[in-house]
């Protein structure tokens, strides 16, 4: 009961805090902001027993994000308040994929039965094997680094893409697609 | 989750709609993680007092895309920073009028 109702007050608050982030027009505020959504994952991961994902949530997400978004705002001009664009669509939209999703999740097993698919196939034998196979406690740990490694290299192999790319990208001057635009580029070089 | 998608398609603001892809994103792990619960489970590391545990393999799979979150998010602010350079604006409007401009 307890669970639950702690659940409820920092899902309203995840809200509370979209609402705001889409309301807000500076910059700086939005990524302020952004930190506290994640901060807010963070305690309800913490929440729902996924202590490692709250941590890693809590160092990655909330804290070397905001960091790289900061560094972005500081260069980036003072947001304007400008119309929104597709209103109207993008309410159809939303409606619609929320109706979905409810619909899905009426279908889906209840939150925390004990006997749903997803704790009945693999994770048992984890559960079970993982002490005797690696010494470590943390079942999180012994799939990540051993059973699914693989897994965890293919997200170095992204994130070394990601990093190639960001390079590329903050260091390349040639971008520029119109001599119009050229002209405002050489100025802008620092 | 909804609402993140909301941001990316009304928000005229390239680094806003970044943002929006951000909780969108943090929306699904939530989700997710939510469906490794077990009622009276704890989290899973292995004791001795504890007879349940959570489902550790959505975790994992979490884990994994939070990092990688982080690398599309940084990824999308380093383009946001290059179209400022290039147009000296990030609203989505501003740049489609500059662009008409230059094709006249």
């Amino acid at each position: 009961m307890n669970f639950l109702l702690i659940n409820f007050f920092l899902i309203s608050l995840l809200l509370v805090t979209t609402f705001f982030i889409f309301k807000t027009t500076s910059l700086i505020s939005v990524v302020a902001l952004t930190g506290a959504f994640t901060l807010l994952c963070s305690a309800i991961y913490v929440n729902l027993d996924a202590v490692d994902v709250a941590f890693t949530e809590a160092a990655v997400g909330s804290g070397i994000s905001t960091i790289l978004m900061v560094m972005a705002a500081a260069k980036l001009p003072e947001g304007k308040k400008n119309k929104l664009i597709n209103l109207f669509p993008s309410i159809i939209l939303a409606v619609s994929i929320s109706l979905i999703l409810i619909i899905i999740i009426a279908n889906l097993p209840l939150l925390g039965d004990p006997n749903a698919p997803i704790h009945l196939h693999v994770v048992p034998e984890y559960l079970k094997e993982s002490k005797d196979f690696f010494h470590i406690p943390n079942v999180v740990t012994n799939i990540l680094a051993s059973y699914r490694g693989f897994d965890t290299l293919g997200e170095t192999i992204v994130i070394f893409t990601a990093g190639i790319g960001v390079i590329a990208l903050l260091t390349s001057n040639t971008l520029n697609r119109k001599t119009n635009f050229k002209k405002n580029n050489k100025k802008n070089e620092r | 989750m909804v609402g993140g998608l909301f941001i990316i398609i009304t928000s005229q603001n390239y680094l806003k709609k970044v943002v929006g892809l951000a909780i969108f994103q943090t929306a699904v792990f939530v989700f997710f993680v939510s469906l490794a619960k077990v009622l009276d489970g704890t989290a899973p590391i292995l004791t001795k007092i504890a007879n349940a545990y959570s489902n550790p393999l959505p975790h994992v799979l979490i884990l994994t895309a939070i990092v990688v979150g982080v690398a599309t998010s940084a990824l999308g602010l380093a383009l946001v920073l290059q179209i400022y350079r290039n147009y000296e604006t990030i609203e989505e409007k501003e740049i489609q009028s500059l662009e008409l401009k230059s094709d006249k």
